[in-house]
This record gives structure tokens, sequence and C-alpha cells, in this order.
């Protein structure tokens, strides 16, 4: 807040440049220095980037095809990345291949390392074609052993040996993009609804007033529960993907609503409002010209906090099964197998997809605590 | 009060019966009747289906009429206290419904009481010594709360329990006393299960309150009055206590209202992972299953309860903040 009368007093001219610029930066730059400040936001901001791409370029980024299966490799326990072996320390880490036996008794796989042959990781290695993007079609992969008999599990394997680290990877691509496509819908809805709502009051805010408390006093599970057991099993993955982001984000515009509501209802008489009115501006354009950017840094602020609730939903839904479905892979669908007890003390592993279902929403939720902050007009500069 | 209360109720009349189409429009979803699917699942198990009994079921529910009139006959019935029959169990809802809603019940109000037991202190500490260790630890603490999903903290502890203390901590009872009567030893037995479910679903309001309660209370202790209180020398204590922790209680009160829904949420997936005869695991069987009488019962009942929840809480924060009451009593 100090900055403006700061520029009366001899600084040294970047300091000065600096407070200038705070002078006269626009809303959101304000909003961008102030975020810059709040450090676990940043990290978060980071941390969230990193999951983004590591989703956006899983084929690349993952040694192995998520649906391939393995018989010998089922259930086989993270590899360790190795430096030293037999022979002395390695400058190029190396794996181990597993070499399996039946436990006689309890049928369980059980995996020794194969100590006679270190294989060196190597990188930028040909493995199953695939398509990035949508576009790039290649073979190339991040890292591997190159060698098509042994193979790299870096969080080991599912029942089915398949390579949970290539999972978690595609997994992301729907958990994470659910949120954003979601929180999408939510924000048109909510914009739009609460706007209205809160622009003419009278009988459209009471009928909007009453549908969002209809919809917020159904608890949510069972109400996204039962939509979603309507959907038909048949239904390919990406139209089930749709309809699931649409059942998530029914509820998720209401909160939303509410909060453009209220801004809403403080605006209606400000000045500015009422000269344009005055100025015989249509209602549709006095919304979105004049009103929204008002307070869309705010509004921004909670959809980046609603995103983790929807990726929550999604999970939660897909675990019960009934969100995603097998052949699609989500994090959720990958907890599936999480449900027993027993998992834990066998195979502690395929708890993985929940750390990054919880670093995820610990992400969204400092990075849209930071956010607020950051866009609250009245917040220390 | 009594014209708050009148309007309030007519509210939630209004309320309820939209929340009885959205209810009836889940049971309605999936493709085909229930009928349909009732058939084909009697004839999987190789029964003789016996046409008379279809047509009567066909009349019960007004099948081959308009959605519109099933719906009112559905309502009806529902008002008498008739939800139809479940398909699975091959009961009338009403008896699976009351004993799982009891359940239900008891353990969101355990979970509540647990939340509020130990939100209170916690948010009040971390206001009071703003960015001290201890507040930079719940802050953290909390956080984690909100981001761990219920379920992974209900597996944690009951591989904790059964591990280190040896005892198998799923489901509310133990084998012996499952289908007893109720009796002393039965309760005491429930008690003993009870404080995990507590604790996994206490831990995400807990969290979500004492945020609430640190910042509701750091306004507060910001106000002139907490500065005159203390010039004129009264006891740090019981200055906190007296005044402004008494006006940052309102959010505990209303979180009688919104806690509801969160707890029957989450305790939907933390009872099928916990075992424990709920709603939860029920619902989801009946989803599963297109068993929509049981299914879309259920919501309907849970949505009511929240109602009633809601009203209750707003009940209440009008008795104990005379800003609400005179503010209503000027208009």
């Amino acid at each position: 807040m100090s900055n403006v009368a700061d520029l009366d007093r001899p600084t040294d001219a970047a300091e000065r440049e600096d407070a200038r610029d705070i002078a006269y930066a626009s809303q959101w730059r304000l909003v961008f220095i102030r975020l810059r400040r709040h450090r676990l936001a940043v990290a978060s901001g980071i941390v969230l980037a990193a999951l983004y791409l590591m989703a956006a370029f899983a084929p690349f980024l993952s040694p192995h095809d998520p649906t391939e299966k393995s018989l010998e490799y089922r259930e086989a326990p993270p590899q360790r990345l190795r430096f030293v072996s037999d022979q002395g320390v390695h400058l190029r880490p190396f794996v181990y291949p597993f070499t399996a036996t039946t436990n006689r008794v309890s049928f369980k796989r059980d995996y020794h390392d194969d100590r006679a042959q270190p294989y060196p990781l190597r990188f930028f290695v040909r493995g199953y074609r695939y398509k990035l993007l949508f576009v790039f079609e290649s073979d190339i992969h991040l890292f591997g052993t190159g060698v098509a008999e042994v193979p790299v599990h870096l969080l080991g394997t599912d029942h089915l040996g398949r390579d949970m680290l290539a999972r978690v990877m595609y997994g992301a691509q729907i958990s994470l993009s659910v949120g954003l496509v979601g929180v999408a819908i939510s924000f048109v809805l909510g914009i739009l609804i609460g706007g209205l709502a809160g622009y003419f009051g009278g009988f459209v805010d009471e009928a909007v007033q009453r549908v969002v408390e209809v919809l917020l006093s159904i608890p949510q599970l069972p109400l996204w529960m039962g939509l979603s057991a309507a959907l038909p099993l048949s239904w390919p993955v990406v139209r089930m993907y749709f309809a699931i982001t649409v059942i998530l984000s029914l509820v998720g515009w209401t909160r939303l609503a509410r909060e453009v509501r209220g801004k809403f209802l403080s605006l209606r008489g400000e000045d500015y409002v009422v000269a344009a009115q005055v100025a015989g501006m249509r209602d549709l354009p006095i919304i979105f010209r004049h009103m929204v950017p008002s307070f869309l840094s705010h509004i921004v602020a909670s959809l980046t906090l609603s995103i983790p609730l929807m990726i929550i939903g999604e999970t939660s839904l897909s675990f019960l099964g009934l969100g995603m479905q097998a052949p699609a892979i989500s994090w959720g669908v990958l907890l599936q197998s999480a449900q027993k007890v027993q998992t834990l003390e066998l195979a502690p592993w395929l708890m993985i997809p929940a750390l990054y279902v919880i670093v995820t929403v610990l992400a969204f939720n400092f990075l849209g605590d930071g956010l607020r902050d950051a866009a609250d007009p009245y917040g220390q500069t | 009060m009594a014209q708050y209360i009148t309007r309030r109720l007519l509210n939630m009349v209004i309320t309820l019966a939209l929340i009885s189409v959205i209810s009836f429009a889940i049971i309605q979803l999936p493709p085909g009747d229930y009928l349909t699917s009732y058939i084909a699942q009697l004839r999987a198990a190789g029964e003789e289906v016996n046409e008379e009994l279809i047509e009567s079921l066909r009349m019960q529910y007004g099948l081959g009429k308009t959605p519109v009139q099933q719906y009112f006959k559905w309502v009806w019935n529902f008002l008498q206290g008739n939800m139809g029959q479940s398909f699975i169990y091959d009961r009338p809802v009403n008896d699976l419904i009351w004993e799982r809603l009891g359940l239900t019940f008891v353990i969101a109000t355990a979970s509540l009481v647990f939340t509020w037991l130990l939100a209170l202190p916690i948010g009040i500490y971390s206001a009071v010594r703003q960015y001290s260790f201890g507040d930079y630890l719940f802050t953290f603490l909390s956080f984690i709360g909100l981001a761990v999903p219920n379920f992974m903290l209900a597996l944690a502890l009951m591989f904790a329990g059964f591990k280190w203390l040896g005892m198998d901590v799923g489901g509310l009872f133990s084998v012996e006393y499952e289908s007893a009567p109720w009796s002393i030893a039965k309760f005491v037995d429930l008690l003993e299960h009870l404080w995990v479910p507590t604790v996994v679903l206490g831990t995400a309001g807990t969290a979500a309150l004492v945020r609430i309660m640190r910042a509701n209370l750091l306004d507060e202790l910001r106000k002139l009055y907490v500065i005159t209180a203390r010039a004129k020398g009264v006891a740090e204590k019981r200055l906190i206590i007296k005044y402004p922790v008494r006006i940052a209680l309102n959010p505990f009160i209303s979180s009688v209202g919104w806690i509801l829904p969160t707890l029957i949420s989450g305790a939907t997936i933390t009872a099928i992972v916990l075992n424990l005869p709920t709603t939860g695991p029920m619902l989801v069987d009946a989803l599963l299953q297109q068993d929509m009488f049981l299914a879309g019962s259920f919501i309907m009942m849970l949505s009511t309860l929240t109602v009633i929840g809601m009203l209750i809480s707003d009940v209440m924060l009008v008795l104990a903040d005379p800003r609400i009451r005179i503010g209503m009593a000027n208009e």
C-alpha cells in the first residue's frame, strides 16, 4: 500500500522503477506480483505444472505400455535403482532383473534380484509405439533398459503384471483433467446463473436460490453416485469421461453461483453500473464487460480451490466402481485394488496412486490459498 | 422467532419436494425399468418367474403409466411410510433403511462431537498464537487432513490396529454381538469399535473447522473492543474466552448443518473400507445392482436429514447470536 507514497522518497533507480511499476500495474499484474511472494503457492504451482507435464508426456516418460500384461511379473515390488554392484560403483544407475518363483504354500510370487548382470538404464530407448499429444507418433521413451526381456518397474506392477509407473502417469491424464474440464463447466454455469440472480434479483434470485439450496442439501457423494450409476457401462471411455465431468460440475456450479450472486448484489448499486444502465447498455454486456472483470481474480481463486474437490470426486466415484471403468485408467480406478487392508500388507506399492492424489490436492489447496490472498484487494501489496 | 421458523419450515417443504423430484429421477434414470432387471435377475438365478407376481408388482409401482403419475404414486406411498420393495434383499425398504440410518446417525454424531472437541481448542490456539510453531504445525496438519482421502486414513488405522494392537478394527460390532439383541455388553462393544470411524470421519471436518475458527477469531481479535478490554486490564484468558471466542463460535453452530452431508458423503467410502453397517455400503450396492427403490429412498432420507440439520443449526444460530436476532426483529 505504501508504494505510491514511496515514490517521493529518494531511493535508487531500480527500487523506484519497481514502485512505479506497482502504482501503474494492471490488476492481474498486481495479483501476480503478490502471488510470487507466497513461496508455498509458487512451489505448489511448480509441482502442479510438473504433474500436468507428466500427464501430457506420459507415453514418452513411461518405459512400458500401461496395458501390457505380464504373467511373469505380476505383483512385483518396485525395483530399486542402484549405483553399486558387486563389480564396483557405476556412474549410470542400473537395475537387477527379477527372478520369480511361486511360493508353494501361499501361492504368492517371490521376487529376487538376479545379481549376475546389472542392466544400466539407457535414455531415449525404443519401445512400444505411441502417439504424443494426439499428433506425434514415436517409439522413443525417456528411459529403459533397452532389452525387451528386462523390464523396469520402478513402482512395481499390479496383479496382472502391468507397470504401475506407466499406469500412474496415464491415470493422471484423466484424473487431472477432470478437475479442469469440470471447473470450466462450473465456471460458465456459475457466472451466468449467479450473475443473473444477483443482477436481476426478485423472482429470478429467489428461484436460483432455491435450486442452489436443493442441490447443496443433497449429500454430494450419494447424488454423484446416483447419477453416475445411470451411465451405461457400454459407453466408450471418452463419452463416459464427459458424462462424469458434467455430473461433477452439476454440484460444483452452485457454490460459485452463490459467490457470484453475492458480489453482484454488492456491485449492482455502484455508480459505474448505474451509469452504464443510464447510458442504455444492455444487461448482458454490463455483466460481462463491467461487472465480471471486477471480481474475476477472486473467482479464479475460488475456482482453483474447487478443482481438488472434483479430483477427489472422480477418484471416489471410480474407487467405488461407479466412475470410470476398467479399460480406462484413472487414479481412482487404480485405487480400486487398494480397497482391502490386505493390500497394505502384501502389495503396499499399489497404494502409490493415493500419494499422487494427496500431493495434487495439497498443491491445489496451497495455490488456491495463495491466489485468494493475492487477489484480495485489501491485502498488502 | 415463531414467524422465522414457520417461514423456514415452508421453505423446507419446497426444498424437500424438489429433492424428491431429483431422487425419483435417479430411480428412473437407468435404462429399462426396475421390473425388467428384477425379472432378469430372477431368471439368472434359475427361478421360475411368476406371471401373477409380475402383474401385481406392475400394479403396485404403477408401471406402464406416465412418469409423472409414477412420481406421484411414489411420493404418496413414501408419505405413508411405504418406500417400496428392495429387489436385492427382497424385503421392504423401510425395514432396511431404519437400522442403517440409526447407525449412520450414531457415527455422524460421534464424529461431530469429536470434531468440535478437537477443532475448538486448536482453532483458538492457532489464532491467539498466530505464526507460532504450534500454529504452523496445526496449519500444516489440517491441510494434510483435508487432502488425505478418508479411506486412506481408514486403511492406515485398520492396518495399524491389526499389526500393533492385534485387533480387528473393521465393522461396528464384534462377531458375537453382530446379530445379538441390544444389551449393555453390546453397547460397550459398539463403543470399542466406534473410535476408528469417528477419528477417520472427524479429521477432515476438524481440518476445515480449525481453518474457519482461526480465521474468524483472528478477525475478532483485531477489533477495538478487544483492545479496550485489554486496556482496562481484563485477564487475557478470560478476555479471549468470554468475548471474541463467543462470537467466533458461530461457524461451529452452523457446522451442524453442513457437516452432516459431508459426514454422510465421507462415511460412504469409509464405511465400505471399514465394513460398517451404515447407509454407505448399502447405497453403493443398491446403485450397482440397480435396486432403484432402495437407492432413491436412501438419497431422499439422507437429504431430509440434512435439511433438518440445516434448519436446526440456523435456529440455534438465531438463538445464540443477538445480532441476528435483533436484525430479524427490526425487519
